[in-house]
């Protein structure tokens, strides 16, 4: 079955480094102003009363940031890397690569211009007004030619399972898309979307929470198989179950966005179906996790040594974590208290910077040195000091909001025995104010991790010290 | 929904379903030429994969997940049309006023349905109405001094009228300070009551076409030395020669008219701000004032009260 060539492939790991470099440069912007906004719930005064440094303008800047600027640049770093070294063949176009590249970074500068000036659909993650909507279509499309047409010129027998999961975030996220960002142009900075009322809601959260399903879940998964096994030098774990999982995952993940709208106008029939569907969701996630956690077997002693295999199997844990923690907070009941409380806020970060933060960041420390001809990152201890900053930092986060969250559901429907509310809603700010100096703190240690891999990176580019004796990237595994 | 869409719903969530189930029970059992436990045999970069079966406690878990499912669609509503074994439904979702609602609370009763927002309220109105009719059959002017009403009314204040006219009552630019004795439409217990009850509309017209600007700023003074503010005595003076026409509400000598909402002028209180600058623009555009109506909202021990609440802030 293997394919493998006596000549080395010339891989174009220029569109994968300039990704990946990015990818660290936007997470560290994204993560900032998230600290920054996170700052400003502790001390109001911190917006300095410029129109364009307020909360309502910064925070849809943090999550572009973070979601398409960070995630996303990583998910075509190791999308690009992956599909090459699997399919054992050099990228389809290196041309149309370039073109993602420079059109994706067109698109994140235009989100930090636009979006602090206040231009937005006011569409949930999906705030760009459309010149840049289409724009992002057309990097889109140059990304599903690229990739889907790599494939297609593979010189090994079988499609590898991260492709799978690559391939199925590529063409997702397309779909998911075009269809919320249907609207008719007003003007150049201003559109309306063609959805109403409830139907829009319901466009509004199919998108919203497939851009956690396909985005940051099955894309990351994508990177999770590739990376885990070659990090941990052992065989995965279950084919079978990576057949079932992925299917399954892709077929139900689908259907989970209305549990954003319990108890809201959207009919009964609707928030039920993606009520089962969300609970179903729970054990293909898991199968993920299983799979990946259980490629270690025979090896658990290398998370001992190995703080890079350490980033990626507690990303898993966090992955598994919060896929246990979404389908429990999908369950009506469990909403009813949940929801539009800093519980739904806290359970996102276990997502974001448990799982797909640990997981990139430990991708980019495998990476770095072979992109740059490195036996190894210039310092294995900054690893572990970045790897105990970020985990402490996402702990005191996740746990801050959990206390803070559940203590809002309460107070909001604690009532008195004549059946009026305890607590106004002022009272409810007022408990959460220590929680959210917690998740500040949270917040700082996240982005001093992500400065020491800054740091540790531009150590490795640039000492000669670790510089490999041969070439390490184009030789074939 | 027509019956088209509804069977489209019902089609593809069990298709989905039954699709996921064939796949579990497809790899359930090795159907590949590999041993359990062995190598595919495929490599790529270096990585192989292991014909390893599903985990046995993790296929269980599917399958009761997928059955509860299945059972969850049978007694909920969730395929389409079909409301489910247990005829529960969150509320009257298809209400477009409150006439509809109250039709359909009553319907839903007649027909034995069980809507979930209609028990509820039922059971608040069951277990928490006596305790409000006991202190709504007091007479307003007792509740402002009774406690444990005024306890329930600061709650009701808290929650309902607070928005406007914040936690101590004190009001804001356009929302009425309602701690100061002063009230537009009467401070009686019963001018509150019916405030509260059917809500109230106050318009004060613009003035620039009939008085134009210069009139407007002779207005101002003569309005602000009403209530014994230090103003330009000519201004004023020229300003009086007008006053007819603001007579019509705010009466001959300013004190106003609450049958109508208008303000009294010389009690140096001022809904809309106080400045020179301030009364120049209510003169120039006008001001529309919108208190809203709760009688159906909390109904009318409720709003008795909370009545008595508000009479009771101004009790000094």
């Amino acid at each position: 079955m293997s394919t493998t060539t006596n000549q080395p492939i010339e891989y174009n790991l220029k569109v994968v480094k300039q990704f990946t470099i990015m990818t660290i440069i936007w997470g560290i912007v994204g993560m900032a102003v998230g600290v920054l906004i996170a700052a400003q719930l502790v001390w109001p005064a911190l917006n300095f009363d410029t129109p364009w440094l307020t909360y309502s303008r910064l925070r849809p800047l943090h999550t572009n940031a973070v979601i398409f600027a960070f995630g996303t640049s990583a998910l075509f770093a190791t999308a690009y890397y992956i599909v090459q070294r699997t399919c054992q063949v050099r990228l389809f176009s290196d041309k149309l690569a370039a073109f993602t590249f420079w059109g994706w970074q067109a698109v994140i500068v235009g989100a930090v211009i636009t979006l602090p000036m206040g231009i937005t659909t006011s569409k949930e993650y999906a705030e760009l007004e459309w010149p840049i909507s289409i724009l992002i279509l057309l990097v889109w499309v140059a990304f599903i030619i690229v990739f889907f047409g790599t494939l297609a010129i593979r010189r090994t027998s079988h499609i590898y399972v991260a492709n799978w999961f690559y391939g199925a975030f590529i063409i997702a996220v397309a779909m998911l898309h075009i269809g919320n960002n249907l609207a008719i142009p007003v003007s150049f900075t201003k559109s309306y979307s063609i959805y109403a009322g409830a139907v829009d809601a319901m466009m509004q959260w199919w998108y919203g929470h497939n851009a956690v399903g396909f985005l940051l879940t099955a894309g990351f998964l994508g990177m999770m198989y590739y990376f885990v096994p070659k990090q941990a030098e052992r065989p995965v774990y279950s084919y079978r179950l990576s057949i079932v999982h992925f299917w399954a995952l892709i077929t139900i993940y689908i259907w989970a966005g209305p549990h954003h709208l319990h108890w809201t106008a959207l009919p009964d029939w609707a928030q039920n179906v993606g009520m089962v569907m969300s609970v179903i969701l729970f054990v293909p996630s898991w199968g993920g996790m299983i799979n990946g956690i259980m490629t270690l077997s025979g090896a658990w002693h290398k998370l001992r040594t190995d703080p890079i295999l350490r980033f990626l199997i507690v990303s898993l844990s966090f992955y598994g974590m919060s896929t246990f923690e979404g389908p429990m907070m999908a369950i009506k009941s469990v909403n009813a208290l949940s929801h539009y409380t800093d519980w739904t806020i806290g359970h996102v970060h276990s997502g974001a910077l448990g799982w797909v933060a640990m997981i990139t960041i430990g991708a980019i420390y495998h990476l770095i040195p072979i992109l740059f001809d490195r036996e190894r990152m210039y310092s294995i201890r900054l690893i572990n000091t970045h790897f105990w900053l970020h985990t402490i930092g996402v702990v005191l986060y996740i746990v801050a909001m959990w206390i803070s969250g559940v203590t809002q559901g309460l107070m909001w429907r604690a009532v008195n025995s004549d059946g009026t509310l305890t607590y106004s809603f002022v009272e409810s700010l007022e408990a959460s104010y220590p929680f959210y100096f917690v998740r500040f703190v949270g917040g700082v240690f996240v982005v001093a991790g992500m400065l020491v891999m800054a740091y540790n990176v531009w150590k490795t580019i640039r000492s000669e010290e670790v510089r490999a004796k041969e070439p390490l990237a184009t030789q074939p595994a | 929904m027509s019956s088209f869409w509804s069977w489209w719903i019902i089609v593809l969530t069990l298709g989905s379903l039954v699709a996921i189930a064939a796949l579990l029970w497809w790899n359930m059992t090795n159907f590949t030429d590999v041993e359990e436990g062995e190598s595919m045999g495929h490599e790529f970069d270096g990585i192989v994969e292991l014909n390893n079966p599903l985990p046995k406690w993790w296929t269980i878990l599917f399958w009761i997940c997928l059955a509860w499912g299945l059972l969850y669609l049978i007694l909920y509503p969730g395929l389409g049309n079909f409301q489910g074994l247990l005829g529960w439904s969150s509320s009257n979702q298809h209400v477009r006023s409150l006439e509809e609602s109250r039709q359909a609370v009553i319907d839903a009763r007649e027909a034995g349905l069980n809507v979930a927002y209609d028990r509820e309220r039922a059971r608040a109105e069951e277990v928490y109405g006596p305790i409000f009719q006991q202190y709504a059959s007091l007479e307003i002017t007792e509740i402002a001094e009774n406690r444990e009403a005024l306890r329930i009314g600061q709650r009701l204040f808290l929650q309902n009228c607070a928005q406007c006219h914040g936690s101590d009552a004190r009001g804001s630019l356009g929302f009425p300070n309602l701690t100061d004795g002063v009230f537009n439409w009467g401070g009686s217990a019963e001018h509150v009551y019916t405030t509260l009850m059917q809500g109230r509309e106050g318009q004060m017209p613009d003035f620039l076409d009939q008085l134009g600007e210069q009139g407007i700023r002779e207005m101002t003074a003569y309005v602000l030395s009403l209530s014994g503010r230090t103003v330009d005595r000519d201004l004023a003076r020229a300003g009086e020669q007008n006053w007819a026409v603001c007579a019509a509400c705010h009466g001959p000598d300013g004190r106003g008219n609450i049958a109508l909402g208008a303000p009294d002028l010389t009690n140096n209180v001022w809904l809309y701000g106080g400045s020179q600058r301030a009364i120049e623009e209510t003169l120039l555009y006008g001001r529309n004032g919108v208190m809203p109506r709760w009688d159906a909202i909390l109904g009318e021990d409720k709003v008795k009260i909370l009545s008595g609440y508000i009479l009771s802030l101004n009790a000094d």
